[in-house]
């Protein structure tokens, strides 16, 4: 763990701004540190990572999001759940589950689409269009800049594995009621947590903004 | 290695650090050279942000509470259950553990989350009772399980896709699970309009200096 120095005097001017990097939940100011591959600098204050490069994080994250990408797809089209009581059968698939509220309640409808199936894709899609030159050396997309503060900004709202743990607690409240069975698209969505949790340890947000800044 | 009581501030060099790619600039700048994003040194309109989301959100919370979640229809009842009447009626036919799990993530976790927030910007609003290391533990805490509380909105969603058996059982979304989703997205607009920077502000010696900005002014519109 490495906690970065403060710089120690007023520097004199010119500042290099290039050299200063600022904690985004407290101010606090630092030379910025040089972090080795798998190393993290803290903020000393209050303990924000604020550099984490992991070498080959780049091709990573890319494998990572085409992964989810194609999970998301699958588990889309295929039915994840499926009922039976009293020899009747049901199954229900993502789409179904989104189209759950009607009347009244349709704009309830929209918004878990949003949050379980639009808005996890466009992030991830925005990310690999954001990675893929820098991975290859080449100058960054047209839009990257905009394209990667986009997925910056939609990351609270990407919900995709609070919606996988939603389907175990339904499973559980149904457990003694009927006979519940898990569909392909159940196991795709328990892989998906996993990823989308390793994904984000992987991201090392200050490293992209820097290899986008040329 | 703790720096603490010694700490140096992008503002107190004159200075504005971006708070999407933690870079630097001077102050005045109006956009992040690097990312492109808004700089402001503080977010002056941060808490009347914060207050304006908070109230709206526990507005929705209450009629999430009053009108029922689930409908469910069997063969000889109609059953209609707001949050807490559900999780009685699991912990009376002997499911404590899933009343318990419907208990803490949407009656527990959302009361405490505006308690929190609130408690925040109580304490850049007026001053603070807690040292600001607590503050900020809180802060994460809040920005961290904000979202999870819609795990009930897609619980519902996956009941009544899933049970839909025809005249033998099948379970509707009630009118409570929009109030409930609004709530939960308007808390995390809350916590996210929060300006974590005001927590550490307060805690030092400038408390007095901090009063003198425009953000702590809220009080005469809120009062009113």
């Amino acid at each position: 763990m490495t906690t970065p120095q403060m710089p120690t005097q007023q520097p004199s001017p010119p500042i290099d701004l290039d050299r200063l990097i600022a904690c985004p939940n407290c101010d606090a100011l630092y030379t910025t540190p040089t972090v080795e591959s798998q190393d993290k600098a803290y903020c000393g204050r209050c303990h924000t990572v604020l550099i984490a490069p992991r070498r080959k994080a780049g091709k990573q994250l890319i494998a990572l999001a085409l992964t989810v990408l194609i999970l998301i797809t699958a588990a889309t089209l295929f039915p994840f759940l499926a009922i039976d009581a009293g020899g009747m059968h049901h199954d229900a698939s993502i789409l179904q589950t989104a189209f759950a509220f009607e009347g009244a309640l349709l704009g309830l409808s929209v918004a878990v689409m949003m949050f379980i199936v639009v808005i996890p894709m466009l992030r991830l899609i925005l990310l690999i269009y954001v990675l893929t030159p820098i991975i290859r050396d080449r100058p960054p997309a047209r839009w990257a800049k905009r394209a990667f503060g986009l997925s910056e900004a939609l990351n609270p709202w990407s919900m995709a594995e609070i919606f996988a743990l939603g389907c175990a607690v339904a499973l559980v409240k149904l457990s003694d009621l009927a006979q519940v069975q898990y569909g392909p698209a159940a196991w795709l969505f328990a892989i998906l947590v996993v990823i989308v949790v390793v994904t984000d340890s992987l991201m090392c947000r200050y490293s992209i903004w820097k290899s986008l800044d040329q | 290695m703790e720096v603490s009581g010694s700490v140096t501030t992008a503002r107190d060099m004159g200075l504005v650090g971006c708070t999407r790619c933690y870079s630097v600039s001077s102050r005045g700048t109006a956009h992040c050279p690097r990312c492109g994003s808004a700089l402001q040194s503080r977010d002056r309109l941060s808490l009347q942000k914060v207050w304006a989301w908070w109230l709206v959100g526990l507005m929705c919370y209450i009629p999430a509470n009053l009108y029922p979640m689930l409908e469910t229809r069997t063969l000889v009842s109609v059953q209609s259950d707001t949050i807490v009447g559900g999780a009685v009626d699991l912990a009376r036919h002997g499911n404590w553990g899933v009343a318990a799990i419907i208990l803490v993530a949407s009656v527990l976790i959302p009361v405490v989350k505006f308690v929190i927030v609130a408690g925040l910007a109580l304490g850049v609003w007026l001053g603070p009772k807690v040292p600001e290391g607590q503050r900020h533990f809180w802060y994460e805490i809040v920005e961290y399980i904000g979202r999870w509380s819609m795990i009930d909105v897609f619980v519902v969603a996956i009941l009544s896709s899933l049970v839909q058996l025809q005249a033998l059982a099948s379970i509707t979304p009630g009118r409570a699970s929009l109030f409930f989703a609004l709530s939960v997205i308007f808390t995390m607009l809350a916590a996210k309009s929060f300006d974590s920077r005001l927590i550490w502000d307060t805690g030092q010696s400038d408390i007095a200096s901090n009063r003198r900005t425009p953000a702590v002014d809220v009080k005469g519109d809120l009062s009113a």
